[in-house]
C-alpha cells in the first residue's frame, strides 16, 4: 500500500479519449485514442463522430492506462473526469464512464474542470503550483487567461477570445495555405522556413480596444486579413510565399497572446506563468513568452508538448491535487456540463 | 446477480435479478425523463444494489439495451456497461430495446409491432409474431412509412395516432422484463454495440466549438 492516493482521470470533451494514472505529482500512465483522423476531412471536429469514438476507445483505454502503469482498477483510490466545458455528447461518455467506475469500485467520483486541469497538468512536470499565478490556456476550444489563486478551488477568469480560439485560427489559416488539419504543428513546421515579413493586424490591442479588452483576444480578423492577403496574391497570379505567411500570421498571434499574459501577470502580481492548451505546444509561443518574462522577472512554465493538449492525465493531476486538499468529492448524479463556469472546479 | 438497464428511450430503467430461470426481479428503479440519463443510471444502479442489500462485487452478468434509440441516452447505458463489467470482470451481453419491449407485450397471438421516438420526424420499429419473435430487423422511418394498422406497443402511437391508430401496452421498456428475458433465454442476445441505424450526422450544425 501506498499513503499516496492513486486517481484515475478520464477526458472525453473535445476528440481525444484520454485516461491517465497519477499518484501526487508522479504520473504513471498517459493512455489516449484520437479521432482526429476521422474529423480530418471535415476540417473540425463533428461532434457524433467524436461521441461515437469515445464509446469505441473508453474501456480500451482504461485498461491501456492501467497496464501502462503496472496497477490494476482494484488499485486505483479515486476517479476523476472532465465533466465541463466541452462537447456535450462526448462529456457524457466519460462522465458515465467515471460513474460506472467510482461506483463498481465502491471509490469517491471528482467531476472536474477541464481548464483547470490544463492548469493542474504542469505539476507533473515542474512540481508544486506556485499560487497565485496566471494561466494562459490556448487550444483549438480555449483561448484564457485566468488568475489561479488556488486550482482546486476556484480559478478567476481575466479574459477570453471575442470569436475564435487561437487554435481555430490556426487551423483555419492552415486551410487557407492548404496545410493539413489540425493546423498548429503544420504552421509551425512551415513558418520555420519563412520570415516574418508581413505586418498581420493584431486584435484588441489599442485604444479604445485595449481599455475594454485588456486581457481579451480577437482572432477573427486577423484570419480575415491573412485571407484577404492571400487571395490578393492569387488574384494578382503572384505565388503566395507560404512560409512567410505562416510565420507572420503566427507571429501576429503570439505577440498578442504573450504580451497580455505578460500584461497580466505584472497587474496581478503573479510571478509565474503556466502557459497550456494544444497551442502552448507552439514553438514560437514559448520563445516569445520566455523572452519577454525574463524582461519582469516571472518566471514561464509549460508543460511539454504531449501534456498540453488534451490528455487524461491533466484530469488525474487536478484529481490528485483536489484529493490531497480535501475537498469533497461530486455525487453520482452530476450532469456533463458543457458549458462549466470556469469559477467551478469541481461540480 | 444479474444487472439489468436500458437506457435508450425516455425511460432510465434499472433491475436487479437473481440471475437464475428459477429466479426472479429482486429490485427495480425506473424513472422517465428524456434529457437526463447521465444524471440517473448511476444512482439508478446505487439504488437496486441498496434496496437488495448487495455490493457491486455481488453482480456476475449485465444486461444492456442496445437501441435503437437517441444516440446521447443510448451511449450512457452502453458505456456504463461495458464500464462496469470490465471492472468486475464479468460478462455483458446487449438486447435489442424493441425487444426488450416486445417481452413486456402479452396476448397478441396475430403478432404486434414496436414503434418507438427516433426524432426527427421518424420512428424506429420492428415486426413481431405471435409468439413475441422478432421477424423484421429493427429499422428507422417516417411514420407513413412503418404504418401498421395492427397492435403497436412503445410511443411510437401516441406520437403518431394517424399510423398507429392501436395502441397497446408497454409504452416504455423496462428493465425488469429485460432481465426476466436474459434470465430465461427468451431474447437474442447481441454484443454490446449500439445499434445506431443512423449515420453520424456531419454536415448540420456540427462544428461546434468548445465553450471557452
Ligand atoms: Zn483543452
Amino acid at each position: 500500500m501506498n499513503d499516496v492516493p492513486l486517481v484515475l482521470g478520464i477526458e472525453t470533451s473535445c476528440d481525444e479519449t484520454g485516461v491517465g494514472l497519477v499518484r501526487g505529482h508522479d504520473l504513471l500512465a498517459d493512455a489516449i485514442a484520437s479521432s482526429v483522423d476521422e474529423h480530418a476531412r471535415f476540417g473540425g471536429v463533428v461532434p457524433e463522430v467524436a461521441s461515437r469514438a469515445h464509446l469505441e476507445a473508453m474501456v480500451p483505454t482504461i485498461e491501456r492506462s492501467c497496464r501502462e502503469a503496472g496497477v490494476t482498477l482494484s488499485d486505483v483510490d479515486a476517479i476523476a473526469v472532465t465533466s465541463g466545458p466541452g462537447l456535450a455528447g462526448a462529456l457524457l461518455v466519460g462522465v458515465a464512464a467515471a460513474k460506472a467506475l467510482a461506483l463498481s469500485l465502491s471509490i469517491p467520483l471528482y467531476g472536474v474542470n477541464h481548464l483547470s486541469a490544463h492548469v493542474a497538468v504542469d505539476q507533473l512536470e515542474h512540481g508544486a503550483l506556485p499560487e497565485p499565478c496566471v494561466a494562459l490556456l490556448v487550444s483549438g476550444g480555449h483561448s484564457s487567461l485566468l488568475l489561479v489563486e488556488d486550482v482546486t478551488v476556484g480559478v478567476e477568469p481575466l479574459g477570453a477570445t471575442v470569436d475564435d480560439a487561437a487554435g481555430e485560427a490556426f487551423d483555419k489559416v492552415a486551410r487557407l495555405l492548404g496545410l493539413p488539419f489540425p493546423g498548429g504543428p503544420h504552421i509551425d513546421r512551415v513558418a520555420r522556413e519563412g520570415a516574418v515579413t508581413i505586418d498581420f493586424p493584431r486584435g484588441l490591442t489599442g485604444g479604445r480596444d485595449l481599455e475594454r479588452h485588456r486581457f481579451d483576444f480577437s482572432f477573427s480578423g486577423l484570419k480575415t486579413a491573412v485571407a484577404r492577403w492571400v487571395e490578393a496574391r492569387e488574384r494578382a497570379g503572384e505565388p503566395v510565399p507560404v512560409a512567410d505567411v505562416a510565420a507572420s500570421f503566427q507571429e501576429a498571434v503570439c505577440d498578442v497572446l504573450t504580451r497580455k499574459a505578460i500584461d497580466a501577470c505584472v497587474r496581478s502580481g503573479a510571478d509565474h506563468l503556466v502557459i497550456g492548451g494544444g497551442v502552448a505546444a507552439n514553438s514560437r509561443i514559448r520563445t516569445l513568452a520566455e523572452e519577454r518574462a525574463a524582461q519582469h522577472g516571472i518566471v514561464v512554465r509549460v508543460p511539454r508538448p504531449g501534456l498540453c493538449t488534451d490528455n487524461g492525465a491533466m484530469v488525474a493531476a487536478l484529481g490528485a491535487e483536489v484529493v490531497r486538499r480535501g475537498r469533497p468529492p461530486s455525487a453520482l448524479d452530476i450532469p456533463a456540463d458543457s458549458s462549466m463556469p470556469i469559477t467551478t472546479v469541481v461540480a | 446477480m444479474l444487472l439489468a438497464f436500458d437506457t435508450a428511450t425516455h425511460a432510465v430503467t434499472v433491475a436487479l435479478h437473481s440471475g437464475t430461470a428459477a429466479g426472479d426481479v429482486v429490485a427495480e428503479h425506473t424513472v422517465v425523463d428524456a434529457l437526463r440519463h447521465g444524471e440517473l443510471l448511476a444512482p439508478g444502479i446505487q439504488h437496486v444494489l441498496a434496496a437488495a442489500g448487495i455490493s457491486p462485487r455481488d453482480l456476475t452478468r449485465i444486461a444492456v439495451g442496445v437501441g435503437p434509440g437517441p444516440f446521447t441516452g443510448l451511449r450512457v447505458g452502453i458505456v456504463t456497461a461495458r464500464t462496469m463489467a470490465a471492472v468486475l470482470d464479468i460478462p455483458v451481453d446487449g438486447v435489442c430495446t424493441l425487444d426488450i419491449l416486445a417481452a413486456a407485450v402479452t396476448d397478441q397471438p396475430g403478432g404486434f409491432r414496436v414503434a418507438t421516438d427516433a426524432r426527427r420526424k421518424e420512428v424506429y420499429w420492428a415486426a413481431y409474431d405471435g409468439r413475441g419473435r422478432r421477424v423484421s430487423p429493427p429499422a428507422v422511418d417516417r411514420p407513413e412509412a412503418a404504418a401498421y394498422d395492427g397492435p403497436v406497443a412503445g410511443r411510437g402511437p401516441q406520437l403518431y395516432p394517424a399510423a398507429f391508430p392501436a395502441a397497446i401496452d408497454p409504452d416504455n421498456p423496462s428493465a425488469a422484463a429485460l432481465a426476466r428475458a436474459v434470465a430465461h433465454r427468451t431474447v437474442e442476445l447481441l454484443p454490446p454495440v449500439p445499434l445506431y441505424l443512423r449515420r453520424p450526422d456531419a454536415a448540420t450544425p456540427g462544428q461546434r466549438k468548445q465553450v471557452l
